[in-house]
């Protein structure tokens, strides 16, 4: 990280007119910011025209969770101007403008929150002083409102009328934020600045780029751990639309000019495959399970005390196995991407998480210099993890490398559930035991995982307040790939963790809410090993949700509790289940929610309903088995996604605390299977053990 | 031969190979890129759009079982965004990832169109048959209410 960087750049340009601010997203203090007036657009992060157009970019790439509008509500509410003058457009790759400009890890906030608001603060202060300059008054005299500077005589200046001005001075060091109690944007409800575009029809997604003279392509990959011997393209190859078959990596790409006529082609293309092992299958991953649960080879995360004597002593012990499959992101818009490789430069366009990786991959790939290469970040059709492995990035770039033209690889939704990246499998077997007390005096966990790395979250609580732990992991390696997938690894080890404390609790004879509360009380009087998480935040989502979800108060209505802090957020859940026609159902969750900042209520409300509800029906349903390295089902009439008769209410309450915002898009996932789990128990006295629910 | 229907108002003439799906005679040969894939199978509903005023799913429906017909898709509906559907699907701010939502304001448009006043049991019966992968059902089902309202005015 650079910090040594002096703070600003300035130049100014008085025939443009424009005034364009950007800063450096790689900076650990913030303070590197650069005001560049120029008349490109990529090169800058807020621009004022002297029209006072205000344009900001935002350079994230926009997968659903709402940052093309979170990040320009916050420099505009440092900016002080009226949400409706401001004009929001995505930015494309710019390393040397931005950093972290990624989605994932629910990081983009958290990693901006002050460099956002210094944006906006600063320039407002330019504007300030522009007028008191122009008005020979004290700046301190002045005050800003709804993007005018207004004096102590009741002058009064546009921003815009100031901006070539304000261009010329120099750029304060300091500048004081907002009180939040003054904050007339920053939590509120702010709708997504692509909503006029998306309810038209615009063309907005990977899938809809069009270029001058580009082809159509589709790619038929191998099954897992395969290679590919031969294929039979000579009648493929006349029939009609058909531009080109061309192999490479053990793929067989279709090439041509329309997307039917590469359907068709598809149907008539014979591959034939090799593979020197027995290609994997799902009884090929329940055995490495087996082994891995017996292996003495899992490596030790986290040791404190001494599991094994205290285990021992214990009066009372559980233990339990949870299990999961692998599963597909299937997001609604399929893997796709846009290359165009020239003899010494690529455009690149599409939907990717990770702009800047697929940039410097294509740039290995085809030896040709990351400063050739540019990206135009088009919005995503959704993702979930799965766009941050940029495969279809390079698939598209090599392809058209080959045919020499411009391409556009698509996948159907078939490649899209069998083309790998997957959630890793992962089985895990957790064992607990009491003293005379109820007390946990010892608590393990072992992780095995399928290319999954490190399957568990080893400084997870409640360990921290128990004495003797002792976490594990064994990873398997796998022809199948996999990725992250919306909260990675806890999207399952949540519901694992968040129902085996249940099981405690019950055995204990306590409550499991009053369990978790001991249990902090021990982390914050008592702490034991490294501390990751802060207790007396867990408390509050915890005694909040206890209260809105009214537990333990609702006579025939059977509740399970989870609480889960992940990507910096903490949130907790009441689920509650009704039995009809002898069937659990789930009727309510309660999610209490503290993220710090709220920055957009309605967005934030989005991602956390979004979340219980995707966390929801890949606990119910999802599943994926192979066969011969091949993965089924392969689409949506047989792999069953949740829908909008099979929701229940979700009541989300933000803790909304003033603290510098933290992740959102993933943290109401993983608590999510565990409360709903808790509940189906507390409804049928049956466990969960498994996903999908049985 | 060429099928001739009416999209959008507009008169077309498709010269293509008469099996190809409805969605990608929009997509490839007409340049009307509004109407999503998503699952080719009638599975998830985001190419729906209306074939003489009824919602169907695009990716199965060949060219040549629409000769003739009118046919809209979610750039004809309203290109200014003032159908009642589109004014609530901002209002409430619907989307997040926004890929399904053409599918899901063609079906509901399509819903309230043959019953203005659903019943809010109508509304998710009517609306289950498109997926979104967001989750955004809750706002989904409150926009077609309030949409529901607005036309009653």
């Amino acid at each position: 990280m650079k910090t040594s960087r002096r703070d600003f750049i300035q130049k100014a340009s008085l025939f443009t007119g424009v005034f364009t601010l950007g800063f450096d997203w790689f900076s650990a203090d913030a303070s590197a910011m650069e005001v560049v007036a120029s008349t490109g657009r990529f090169n800058a992060f807020l621009s004022i025209d002297n029209l006072g157009k205000i344009i900001l970019y935002s350079p994230n790439p926009e997968i659903g969770q709402g940052i093309k509008t979170a990040f320009p509500v916050v420099v505009a509410e440092e900016l002080d101007v009226d949400w409706a003058q401001v004009q929001v457009e995505q930015a494309n790759l710019d390393t040397k403008q931005f950093e972290r400009q990624l989605t994932g890890g629910s990081g983009a906030l958290k990693h901006s929150w002050d460099r956002l608001r210094k944006a906006g603060a600063t320039v407002r202060k330019m504007m300030m002083q522009a007028a008191a300059d122009q008005w020979k008054v004290d700046i301190a005299k002045t005050k800003t409102s709804k993007g005018f500077v207004l004096g102590p005589a009741g002058q009064k200046a546009s921003y815009g009328s100031l901006a070539e001005a304000a261009s010329k001075l120099p750029v304060p060091s300091e500048v004081t934020y907002k009180d939040r109690k003054d904050y007339k944007i920053i939590g509120t409800r702010v709708k997504g600045v692509d909503n006029k575009n998306v309810v038209t029809g615009k063309p907005l997604f990977g899938i809809d780029i069009r270029k001058p003279g580009m082809v159509f392509a589709q790619i038929v990959r191998p099954p897992f751990g395969a290679t590919l011997k031969s294929f039979s393209a000579d009648d493929v190859k006349k029939m009609p639309g058909i531009i080109d078959v061309v192999s490479f990596k053990n793929k067989v790409a279709i090439v041509g000019s329309t997307t039917y006529a590469i359907l068709q082609a598809r149907a008539s293309l014979r591959c034939d495959y090799s593979s020197d092992a027995p290609l994997e299958s799902t009884e090929t991953h329940q055995k490495w399970f087996d082994e891995g649960m017996k292996s003495d080879k899992a490596q030790v995360m986290r040791k404190d005390g001494d599991f094994s004597a205290a285990i021992a002593k214990a009066v009372k012990v559980v233990e339990a196995t949870y299990e999961c499959p692998f599963i597909s992101h299937s997001p609604m818009e399929p893997m796709n991407f846009f290359a165009d490789v020239q003899k010494d430069s690529v455009l690149l366009a599409g939907p990717t998480q990770v702009p800047q990786p697929a940039q410097k991959a294509v740039s290995d790939l085809l030896k040709i210099p990351v400063e050739k290469i540019q990206l135009e970040i088009s919005k995503m059709g959704g993702g979930f993890g799965r766009r941050l492995n940029n495969d279809f990035v390079l698939e598209a770039a090599e392809l058209s490398s080959i045919i020499k033209k411009p391409v556009l690889v698509m996948w159907t939704r078939e490649d899209d559930m069998t083309g790998g990246i997957y959630r890793p499998a992962a089985r895990y077997h957790f064992k607990a035991g009491l003293d005379a007390s109820g007390e946990i005096i010892a608590f393990y966990l072992r992780g095995v995982g399928i290319n999954a790395g490190n399957s568990t979250r080893q400084d997870n609580f409640p360990v921290g307040a128990i004495e003797n732990v002792l976490i594990e992991s064994f990873d398997q390696k796998s022809a199948v790939t996999t990725g992250p997938w919306r909260a990675p690894i806890t999207n399952f080890l949540g519901f694992a963790e968040q129902a085996f404390l249940d099981e405690v609790a019950e055995l204990a004879g306590k409550d499991p809410i009053q369990m978790r509360l001991a249990l902090l009380e021990k982390v914050k009087t008592k702490p034991v090993g490294k501390i990751t998480y802060e207790p007396d935040r867990f408390e509050e989502v915890i005694k909040q949700v206890a209260e809105k979800a009214q537990w333990k108060k609702k006579p025939g209505v059977h509740q399970g509790f989870s609480v889960y802090y992940s990507h910096l957020s903490y949130v907790a859940q009441i689920a509650e289940v009704k039995v009809e026609n002898g069937k659990p159902k789930v009727t309510k969750v309660t999610a209490v929610t503290d993220c710090g900042e709220v920055v957009n209520l309605s967005g934030a409300e989005n991602q956390v309903k979004g979340a219980i509800i995707d966390g929801m029906g890949h606990a119910m349903f999802a599943k994926l088995s192979f066969q011969a390295g091949v993965a089924s089902p392969n689409n949506f009439n047989t792999y069953r996604l949740i829908r909008g008769n099979e929701i229940p209410v979700i009541d989300a309450h933000f803790v909304n605390n003033g603290i510098a915002p933290t992740g959102l898009g993933e943290p109401a996932l993983p608590p999510t299977g565990g409360s709903i789990a808790n509940a189906i128990y507390a409804a049928t006295k049956k466990r969960q053990y498994k996903q999908p629910f049985s | 031969m060429a099928i001739n229907c009416t999209v959008n108002k507009k008169k077309v003439s498709l010269d293509i190979d008469p099996n190809t799906p409805l969605l990608w005679a929009l997509r490839d040969h007409l340049s009307l890129l509004g109407t999503k894939y998503g699952c080719g199978i009638a599975q998830c509903g985001a190419c729906t759009v209306w074939v003489n005023g009824e919602p169907m799913r695009s990716c199965v429906l060949p060219i040549s079982a629409v000769s003739n017909a009118q046919i809209t898709t979610i750039e004809g509906l309203d290109p200014a965004g003032k159908h009642p559907v589109q004014v609530a699907w901002d209002e409430l701010d619907v989307p997040q990832c926004g890929y399904c939502q053409a599918g899901q304001i063609m079906t509901a448009a399509g819903l309230l169109k043959n019953n203005p006043h659903p019943t809010d049991q109508e509304i998710v019966d009517g609306m289950s048959g498109n997926i979104c992968r967001c989750g955004t059902y809750h706002r989904i089902q409150e926009a077609v209410k309030l949409a529901s309202k607005k036309i009653k005015k």
